[in-house]
């Protein structure tokens, strides 16, 4: 695909913002409106007609709002109840990612089809070989009945004419761990025991059918109707997310109503500093290889679909963990809100004491955007700490090896291996260098393909993104094992 | 010939709006345009602020002069093809 986002998910952003202007204006007074706004009755529809639009949009919104359209109870209650009942949380809901089951269109369940380019040859290498006799020979021409064939693709190899088609299920295809899969009515499913919660399927779901609940209301109670203290996390993929500096950036979020504002880079000093000496420590014990641990989908997956990877993990904590800790000490009392690319972090902040909400760059974006704040004529102001050239290279791919590599020093060689996006495929190999060793000591793992610079929550192309990951790493001072942090 | 210009407002709003993707433009234009235009960034162009229109028009893209509303990448190009065709015509 061309464009990383589809409209499927530029509509997100669009009810994202609304969301957050219904509550600026009225608290929700007026929510209901807001399925009308994004579908008017004169405008084209993207499905049946206007009204199925609408009861999507309807269902998007609740995601907006933190519920899960799977625990409706009663079609009635309305978009200004549900925000209601938004604000009076007062602890994030469980992550949860879920599918709107009358938006998924229930995309073809048999995954082959055989075209007209069949010649219906006497050979018939397709009916030879299907396992399940799902094939016959109607009229002269090969066809599957969807009702016996398993999707196991034998016809599809054996065709001299290439003539079967596979029409894959952008869901099944992107998640890289089998977790989402037809019922029998053929709507997606997701097996919340094997999700690792990377938002792969709903970054590709051309219907927009998979969400996950916002945090967004709940951060702007905490900052609007409480007198907490709410700090920001930046992500160090901050850089290149939003137009102007980073340090302009710092002046919007004190707009917003945020008290202190701080990066997570530094918090990935730390991460660099432990992961490097433990790296050592394991070496030195003999061990065949270590792999990254901060990314908190692949950390999840290697618990519970990659048993025998996951003694490999380093048990260092993430950049997120360490800058929560930081920001704890000071200040007790404060509401901690990790500002990133990742859906992933939200299931890893469950566990996580110091992390009250997660928000993602498009979910911050959405606030500022409703709020009618440009970036760039912000005030520049400054972070209260300073993260090092390593930290902030953490959101592109190879980064997190480079950082750990250069505090290795020359006690144990390192040859670092970069795991560029989990697939079926690189799970595969992770599993093979855990049953059969790997040449490589340090295996950087990342869910997101590119790193997190092409993480869910992303707002900027993944390419100009990295550019200014690179950039402002550039800029940053050289860490060393016994720099002091915070 | 000179090269078509092609803004992209990248304010915040446009740019949240989906600006951002409308720059895969830099890296990936069909061939048929790719070497023909120039893209450009503009940092607001002080359409979002009005407030009857406000960000809900928005990304704007201007193609030459021409101003494109809710501007998607699929409508930047229709358009450029649209001035090349003029001026091949010409
Ligand atoms: S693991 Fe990722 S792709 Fe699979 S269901 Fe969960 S969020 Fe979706
Ligand atoms: S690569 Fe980064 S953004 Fe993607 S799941 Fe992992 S931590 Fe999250
Ligand atoms: S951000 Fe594009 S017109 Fe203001």
């Amino acid at each position: 695909m061309l464009i990383p986002k589809n409209n499927a998910n530029l509509m997100r952003t669009k009810i994202l913002i609304k969301l957050v202007e219904s509550y600026l204006h009225d608290k929700f007074d007026n929510a209901d409106r807001i399925p009308l706004d994004l579908r008017p009755k004169e405008g084209a529809s993207s499905r049946c007609c206007v009204y199925k639009d609408r009861a999507v949009l309807k269902y998007r919104c609740m995601a907006g709002l933190g519920h899960c359209p799977e625990e409706e109870t009663d079609e009635l209650i309305s978009l200004r109840e549900y925000g209601k009942q938004a604000l009076e949380r007062t602890h994030a809901a469980k992550n949860k990612l879920s599918v709107i089951d009358i938006a998924c269109s229930a995309c073809i369940k048999s995954q082959y089809v055989i075209t007209d380019v069949c010649r219906g040859c006497f050979a018939q290498p397709c009916r030879l070989n299907c396992p399940k006799e799902a094939i016959s020979i109607i009229n002269g021409r090969a066809h599957i009945d969807p009702e016996k064939c398993v999707n196991c693709g034998k016809c599809y190899e054996v065709c001299p004419y290439h003539s079967v088609v596979k029409i894959p299920v952008p869901c099944e295809e992107a998640c890289p761990v089998g977790a989402i899969t037809k019922d029998e009515k053929g709507k997606e499913h997701i097996d919340t025991e094997k999700c690792i919660s990377c938002g792969k399927c709903l970054a590709s779901c051309p219907f927009g059918a998979i969400v996950e609940r916002s945090q967004i209301i709940d951060v702007l109670r905490e900052i609007k109707e409480t007198d907490h203290r709410v700090v920001a996390m930046l992500a160090p993929a901050i850089l290149g997310q939003f137009p102007g500096s980073v340090n302009n950036l710092v002046g919007a979020l004190k707009q917003v109503g945020f008290s202190d504002v701080i990066e997570v880079a530094v918090g990935a000093d730390i991460t660099t500093q432990k992961e490097a000496a433990e790296f050592v420590e394991r070496m030195e014990q003999g061990q065949n290889f270590m792999t990254t641990s901060c990314c908190p989908a692949y950390f999840r997956a290697a618990q519970v679909h990659m048993p025998e990877v996951a003694p490999h993990v380093s048990s260092t904590k993430t950049p997120m963990y360490y800058t929560a800790e930081l920001v704890k000490k000071e200040d007790p009392g404060c509401i901690a809100v990790f500002v990133g690319p990742c859906l992933a972090k939200r299931a890893e902040a469950e566990y996580d004491p110091n992390v009250d909400y997660v928000l993602t760059f498009e979910e911050l974006g959405a606030i500022l955007v409703a709020s009618g704040i440009n970036v760039d004529e912000c005030p520049e102001e400054p972070f209260s700490k300073v993260s090092h050239a390593q930290g902030r290279q953490f959101p592109v791919t190879g980064g997190v090896a480079g950082a750990v590599a250069s505090l290795v020093g020359d006690k144990v060689e390192i040859r670092p291996e970069k795991i560029d996006g989990l697939t079926k495929e690189s799970i595969k190999l992770l599993k093979r260098y855990a049953a059969k060793g790997s040449e490589n000591n340090m295996l950087e793992v990342m869910c997101c393909e590119g790193g997190c610079v092409s993480g869910p929550g992303c707002i900027a192309l993944s390419k100009k993104a990295a550019r200014a990951v690179d950039a402002y790493a550039q800029t940053g001072e050289q860490l060393t094992p016994d720099t002091k942090i915070g | 010939m000179e090269k078509i210009k092609v803004k992209i407002c990248v304010g915040t709003s446009c740019f949240v709006m989906g600006a951002a993707q409308i720059q895969t433009l830099e890296f990936n234009a069909p061939a048929d345009i790719a070497d023909k235009i120039e893209i450009l960034e503009e940092r607001c162009m002080n359409l979002c602020k009005e407030l009857h229109t406000k960000y809900n028009r928005g990304p704007f893209v201007r193609v030459n002069e021409e101003l494109i509303e809710e501007a998607t990448y699929e409508k930047v190009v229709a358009k450029i093809r649209e001035v090349l065709q003029k001026q091949s015509c010409k």
